[in-house]
């Protein structure tokens, strides 16, 4: 049988980049608990239109937690508080009748307020443009099968691989540190043999991007595990610091 | 009568692509430079096309509406990239993998595309391979393959459950590596708006910022499109949020031929509905249908108790379920073709076996498997479906099966191309699920990435070269000209006519009125009546938003509304034309059932002397009828015949 709760919503408003943003505050009731939370937000926002008001902005594309384009920090958890799930996946039976749900959006010196809830995420962009892949051109690659990779390194890289890219790990960081994203592809890329010959190099030019880009260092407090909605290992940093040093060791 | 030249070379199907091939022109190193080419979109088709070119030299201006290229929703395929590998020895070829995907479309696929798609398969593998996908392999370190619907061979290469996934990040990589050498310049949060047409030939497109409102005008000596399928037509689907067929229409309404609308295909495996706010649904991957049986309670008593909550599906003994594809079809079992998966799961709810609290629902089991092969080798082969699935439901699959039930998932028609990708509008291309080409009336599994990987990393920077190389002395074009200004004005006006409507809906609630006619007078089964009716209310539904929309806040800013608004005006002209397409199909193939042409036992009936051709839909001017040319589909290789996967 269908649940329904009542809730109140502390959502943060922010006109543009540059414009002073706040909390408002929205009440919504009879809320099914099998909606999901972004559900619940079109909800809201259906209302908003029909009292001719601006809705909502929040980015979400895919609802199936695999895109990444969906954020919101939600009562203080990045994708709020469910386990291994994106915002868009987050339901809302895991909040109680009557409870009190603050919404804001990614907060760090590396994500911009654009509107709202919706922010820029383009610096994950550049640092993979500054090394993120292996140097290949479509064509003239060998057999799929001429390099044997053993199934624990290719499953471990899948592992690294399953990062989604929504930016949990830099908002529930409180040094705004985008490590465990970049540790996740350079440990991908330097687990395989294909990769394996450029890794130094990409490990150095991607650090150097995430830190001119003005994020914060790695203080291995792990809470970027605990928030990643797709469990990247904190592993990967140690794998990234160790082909950083040896990068370093090089110069 | 306008011809249709579907530009196929001359010479046996096998060797038509190594014809082209080298009989093409190309276009000199110093030459490419000073040539630009606008790719919107960056899914599969459009991030392996605008890397690709990149790589080739080309000066490429990229477009996506997401934050980012690595958003597309090919991000979200799940089960597997077909190709002819043959790797497991168990008897498949590039001509297997042809005739599967000719049979498996019904026969309404071009015969030197589809040939052509699984010739390149192969490279494609190796390619990704190379970027650093990782692939699932065995434990002696060589990559392992899985079957897949309408295929008795195991051809499927696939990364976990998110195989879209690691293949987008692959092409966004190597896109992200032009990116860094300034061979592809990418504009992200824009959206198209119209295709600018000088000449005859494809000059550019007015697109949208999408953070500041404004219109941009950018030039190109030719653009591709590879913006995916309009299944959001139909409000609920598979499909992303932002998922929209209105490039399609903007080059429909600049003369592009849009070909087959009528074939959308219906997923079988997807999460059932479950209340009137949903947004979207969501897929579980075919790759289930490996392991898992499909199957229904034998008695109606039983349904019924389901149904009412009164009894568990763990409760019903073996000899009492209905497990009706293997009933049905004991040569595929399990594994049979969307389309008749899609419909069987229809017939037997239809007649009163369904189960969930709508009867809208059927089994998909995987006790038999965990029995046989223990949970944690199925945890190993589907454990993110199945985690994916508690969160959605809040019911365990490895204890109780899932529910599922047929959803709008992928559109097979789209804009016509001939065999070089090309429109009817010279210089503009398609590419992808954008296009038409190459699944017929129905695709099968793990194919839609092959087919956009093929067009981005193989074809396209082939055959755009064979019209590039007429383009050398086309200096870069200035977007001040008229054409320019004049397109964007249309594209202004169109947006003020919007704005300016200020009546009492939201775009969502028309969208969803949209979305049920679709489905109840043009999906999974269709009658003469219902898509008359469907025309009818469409009107309707067309007046309705043309008079009644409200857009709150301006158009010049970050307007969500807006684009919305803008993205339902065209899924209202798109469903009107799958209706019109519907309709005048007289027959059943694939995806696109008739009710009135059936065979005995409920199977799709075509009629290959009317109906053997691609229904081309030409646009002839607002609130005016389409005309239709037909592309005669000529079969050499394959002989028609009626599927069969008994």
């Amino acid at each position: 049988m269908e649940k329904t709760i009542h809730i109140t919503l502390k959502i943060w408003r922010q006109k543009g980049p540059q414009a002073k943003g706040a909390f408002e505050t929205y009440q919504l009731n009879n809320i099914s608990t099998d909606s999901s939370f972004l559900e619940m937000l079109d909800i809201l926002n259906e209302k908003l239109i029909s009292e001719k008001k601006e809705t909502i902005v929040f980015d979400h594309d895919c609802r199936e937690g695999i895109c990444g384009m969906c954020s919101l920090y939600i009562n203080g958890h990045p994708h709020g508080p469910d386990e291994d799930v994106t915002t868009c996946q987050l339901h809302m039976r895991k909040f109680k009748d009557g409870e009190t749900i603050i919404v804001e959006p990614w907060r760090s010196r590396g994500f911009p307020v654009i509107k709202d809830l919706m922010v820029d995420r383009g610096a994950f962009d550049k640092i993979i443009q500054a090394g993120g892949f292996i140097s290949v051109t479509t064509g003239g690659v060998p057999d799929a099968n001429a390099i044997p990779i053993s199934k624990e390194k290719a499953d471990e890289a899948m592992d690294a691989a399953s990062c989604i890219g929504c930016g949990a790990c830099v908002a529930a960081c409180k040094n705004g540190s985008a490590m465990l994203f970049v540790a996740a592809k350079v440990s991908q890329l330097a687990l395989l043999p294909q990769g394996k010959i450029e890794a130094s190099r990409r490990a150095k030019a991607m650090v150097a991007k995430m830190d001119e880009l003005g994020f914060g260092n790695c203080t291995n407090t792990g809470a970027c595990e605990s928030e990643c909605p797709k469990n990247v290992s904190i592993s990967h940093i140690a794998r990234l610091n160790r082909e950083f040093l040896k990068a370093k060791l090089k110069d | 009568m306008t011809q249709i030249n579907s530009k196929i070379p001359q010479g046996p199907l096998a060797q038509k692509w190594s014809n082209y091939k080298a009989s093409q022109k190309l276009v000199n190193p110093a030459n490419k430079r000073r040539l630009d080419i606008i790719v919107v979109g960056t899914g599969l088709a459009g991030a392996s096309a605008a890397a690709s070119l990149g790589e080739l030299g080309f000066n490429v201006l990229n477009f996506c509406i997401q934050d980012s290229p690595r958003r597309a929703h090919s991000i979200a395929a799940q089960g597997g990239i077909n190709a002819a590998k043959n790797y497991p020895n168990d008897g498949d070829s590039v001509f297997r993998l042809f005739y599967d995907t000719i049979k498996g479309g019904d026969y309404r696929a071009r015969e030197a595309n589809v040939y052509r798609l699984a010739e390149v398969s192969n490279s494609i593998i190796d390619q990704c391979v190379a970027q650093g996908v990782p692939f699932a392999r065995e434990y002696g370190g060589l990559l392992d393959n899985r079957s897949f619907g309408g295929a008795q061979v195991s051809r499927t290469f696939y990364a976990k459950g998110q195989t879209g996934q690691q293949l987008l990040l692959g092409a966004y990589s190597a896109l992200s590596r032009q990116i860094s050498k300034g061979s592809v310049k990418l504009h992200t949060r824009y959206e198209m708006m119209d295709v600018v047409v000088i000449d005859g030939k494809a000059r550019g497109i007015i697109a949208r910022n999408l953070r500041t409102g404004r219109l941009e005008r950018f030039f190109g000596h030719a653009v591709v499109i590879a913006t995916g399928g309009y299944g959001n037509t139909f409000f609920l689907s598979t499909n992303a949020m932002g998922s929209n067929g209105s490039a399609a229409m903007q080059c429909f309404r600049k003369g592009a031929y849009f070909a087959n609308p009528c074939y959308a295909q219906i997923h079988p495996t997807c999460i059932p509905v479950h209340g009137e706010f949903q947004s979207k649904l969501t897929l579980m991957s075919e790759s289930l249908r490996n392991d898992g049986r499909i199957w229904v309670p034998k008695k109606k008593e039983d349904a019924e108790a389901i149904r009412a909550g009164k009894m568990k599906p763990t409760q019903i003994p073996e000899d009492e379920r209905d497990y009706y594809l293997e009933r049905r079809y004991p040569a595929f079992g399990n594994l049979v073709p969307r389309d008749v998966a899609s419909r069987a799961a229809k017939e037997r709810c239809d007649a009163g076996y369904g189960v969930g609290a709508t009867g809208l629902a059927v089994y998909l089991d995987f006790s038999e498997v965990i029995n046989r092969l223990g949970r944690d080798v199925v945890e190993a082969r589907y454990g993110n479906l199945f985690q994916m699935y508690y969160k959605i439901v809040d019911e365990d699959p490895y204890e109780t099966p899932m529910m599922i039930y047929p959803a709008i998932h992928y559109t097979m028609g789209g804009i016509w191309v001939d065999y070089e990708c090309m429109t009817s509008i010279e210089g503009l291309f398609a590419i992808g699920e954008a296009n038409f080409s190459d699944h017929g009336a129905n695709r099968l599994g793990a194919s839609a990435l092959m087919q956009g990987l093929a067009d981005g990393y193989f074809v396209l920077p082939y055959t755009i070269q064979n019209y590039l190389a007429d383009e050398i002395r086309t200096p870069r074009m200035s977007t001040e000209l008229t054409e320019f200004a004049e397109t964007e004005g249309a594209v202004q006006a169109r947006i003020q006519k919007i704005m300016a409507i200020k009546g009492n809906r939201s775009v969502d609630s028309i969208h969803k009125q949209l979305g049920l006619i679709m489905w109840d007078f043009v999906g999974m089964s269709r009658t003469k009546e219902s898509l008359q009716k469907a025309l009818d209310a469409i009107i309707q539904v067309k007046h309705e938003f043309w008079t009644n929309v409200f857009i709150p806040g301006e158009s010049e800013d970050l307007n969500v509304e807006l684009e919305k608004a803008l993205r339902v005006s065209d899924f209202i002209e798109i469903g009107e034309l799958m209706a019109r397409d519907a309709l005048h199909r007289e027959e059943s193939c694939g995806g696109h059932f008739r009710l009135e042409y059936q065979t005995g036992d409920g199977e799709a009936l075509r009629d290959d002397e009317k109906f053997s051709y691609v229904a081309c839909w030409k646009y002839e001017g607002d609130g005016k009828e389409p005309s239709l040319l037909k592309e005669p589909l000529i079969y050499e290789s394959v002989h028609m015949q009626q599927r069969n996967y008994k």
